[in-house]
């Protein structure tokens, strides 16, 4: 078991409070800091947002409790002016998952690399590139990975018209 | 020695293998850097099968996703199915029928013994050695058929529905199962002496393609990748999902972490398959197969979740995020052979390219299931 060891670290570097809104945007729910999740219907044991920036050490927490990267991934929050990316890591021994989210304003969608630390988190980094045109400072090799190589479009955009 | 003797010495090529070869098994292209036969550096060109499944769950109801699950990977179709039906399920609550959890696990089953006697025939003739594959096509053929009779497809699956499934198996399914089991079982020996005994076979998986344990886990590798590297991971066993819970069955795991560790975990693994479709014949419950008060038009609650199945290939997740409406506001699906192949490129460094290619056959890829 071990979300009751990573609560106490990620409580340490988690975001505190919703990011200031954007003027004009919808009020934003409070986000979750370090959130125990049920599993069972969630599918996640550990809720977890950091600010953006901390991402390399929310990652590095999780390389050193050995945790598998399962995937990353974006949501467009439109109405609130944001981008959120999701990390999941999983456990191989114990099956526990954490979810590490990461807020950003969506006019200036950058936050920092975990590829050095996660080789597999090079390719999903490409591909939430691609689909929000999320920008991950210090990635080696930031080009399209699915989409065309001339593409300039992030089709998983909430305004995005084909 | 003089520069001009060294430059010739570091002299590289670029060497594109695919996007039409028959070692990739799809559209799928590796960029080489060559010195010889030895491979610099293999840059995996993705891409050219994708068709942006995520956002066609965006732009259309729940239902009406259910077709492009089996579209992935399709050689496996039913448990992206699964994965994705078990994930809308999750967020909106919906409990499924213990007999529709029966005939889950059993069509599932059949479909991995489909999708590993696939793979089985294509990894050898990869190798060289055509004969296999014909045998193993043989045995796939009565799956299929069995599956025909149940699902109405022979390869995209998309049979099972929010709540159960859409068809109830009868007796002869049921027999049929059993019959076909029995046929496997008797020619598990075969193969054994035909492909696991096999010295050629052997000079080319034994100590080929090493993939270390660390690297699995930096990589998101999962299934017999994993398996093959002396890790238990299993989805069925360490998150069960369905009735998996209910049966006896063993993980198996060879440390070895080379190409015939990744076989033996994918043969040994046809072996629990079967172990796992007997028991739930013998122990199939009768009662309804759809769960009672599913709306037509699902709109699940605000929020989101998380929900993997161990699919043949390995753990294959979706991740949906419902805003109330009637259309998903974000569907993730984590794929598990794009994982699979992103670490081909750390692990074919000075590698002989015949063998980057017994690799590439280890890791069981299907392209449209990287490229989505």
């Amino acid at each position: 078991m071990k979300i009751p060891a990573l609560k106490s670290k990620f409580e340490a570097i988690a975001a505190r409070g919703a990011p200031a809104p954007v003027a004009g945007a919808e009020a934003t729910a409070p986000i979750p800091l370090v959130l125990d999740t049920p599993h069972a219907n969630k599918g996640i044991d550990l809720d977890v947002t950091v600010p953006a920036e901390r991402v390399v050490d929310a990652a590095k927490i999780m390389d050193d409790a050995k945790f598998m990267i399962e995937a990353i991934t974006g949501v467009d929050w439109l109405a609130e002016h944001q981008l959120e990316v999701v990390y999941d890591f999983t456990h191989v021994e114990s099956g526990e998952r954490v979810a590490i989210r990461a807020r950003i304003p969506r006019d200036k969608p950058e936050l920092p690399t975990i590829s050095h630390i996660y080789g597999g988190a090079n390719w999903h980094e490409r591909e939430t590139h691609d689909f929000f045109g999320i920008i991950f400072t210090g990635h080696p090799q930031l080009i399209p990975l699915l989409l065309p190589e001339d593409a300039k479009f992030h089709p998983l955009r909430k305004d995005f018209t084909a | 020695m003089s520069t001009d003797a060294q430059s010739v010495l570091n002299e590289t090529f670029v060497l594109n293998l695919g996007p039409q070869h028959p070692a990739t098994h799809g559209v799928l292209r590796i960029k080489l850097t060559m010195d010889g036969e030895y491979i610099v550096d293999a840059d995996p060109v993705i891409g050219y099968g994708h068709r942006m499944h995520e956002k066609m769950g965006e732009n259309r109801s729940y239902a009406k996703f259910l077709p492009n699950a089996g579209r992935m990977d399709y050689v496996a179709a039913l448990f992206n199915g699964h994965g994705y039906v078990g994930a809308i399920e999750r967020l909106a609550g919906i409990t499924v029928p213990e007999r529709a959890e029966y005939i889950r696990v059993i069509t599932s089953e059949l479909n991995r013994l489909s999708s590993h006697l696939l793979w089985l025939g294509a990894f050898l003739v990869d190798l060289g050695g055509f004969t296999p594959l014909l045998y193993c096509f043989d045995d796939r053929e009565q799956i299929l058929d069995l599956l025909e009779s149940v699902t109405g497809a022979r390869l995209t699956f998309c049979y099972y529905r929010f709540g159960g499934v859409c068809n109830d198996i009868d007796d002869d399914f049921v027999a049929g199962s059993r019959k076909f089991i029995a046929r496997l079982r008797s020619r598990m020996p075969m193969y054994d002496a035909f492909v696991t005994k096999n010295i050629i076979f052997r000079k080319r998986a034994e100590g080929i393609g090493p993939i270390s344990a660390e690297q699995c886990r930096k990589y998101g590798a999962t299934g017999p990748v994993i398996r093959g590297s002396g890790i238990a991971y299993d989805v069925r066993k360490v998150e069960p999902y369905s009735v998996y819970s209910k049966f006896n069955f063993d993980i198996p795991v060879f440390p070895e972490c080379d190409c015939m560790a990744r076989y033996k975990v994918r043969v040994e693994e046809m072996v629990q398959s079967m172990r796992i479709i007997e028991q739930a014949l013998d122990s199939l419950p009768t009662g309804p197969v759809m769960a009672e008060k599913v709306p037509r038009t699902l709109k699940p609650a605000k929020g989101d979740c998380y929900f993997n199945v161990e699919s043949a290939r390995g753990s294959f997740g979706v991740r949906v995020v419902s805003d109330g409406s009637e259309n998903a506001y974000r569907l993730k699906l984590r794929s598990p052979c794009f994982s699979n192949m992103s670490l081909f490129r750390e692990c074919s460094e000075g590698m002989l390219l015949p063998d980057a290619l017994a690799l590439l056959g280890s890791l069981d890829l299907v392209i449209p299931d990287i490229d989505r």
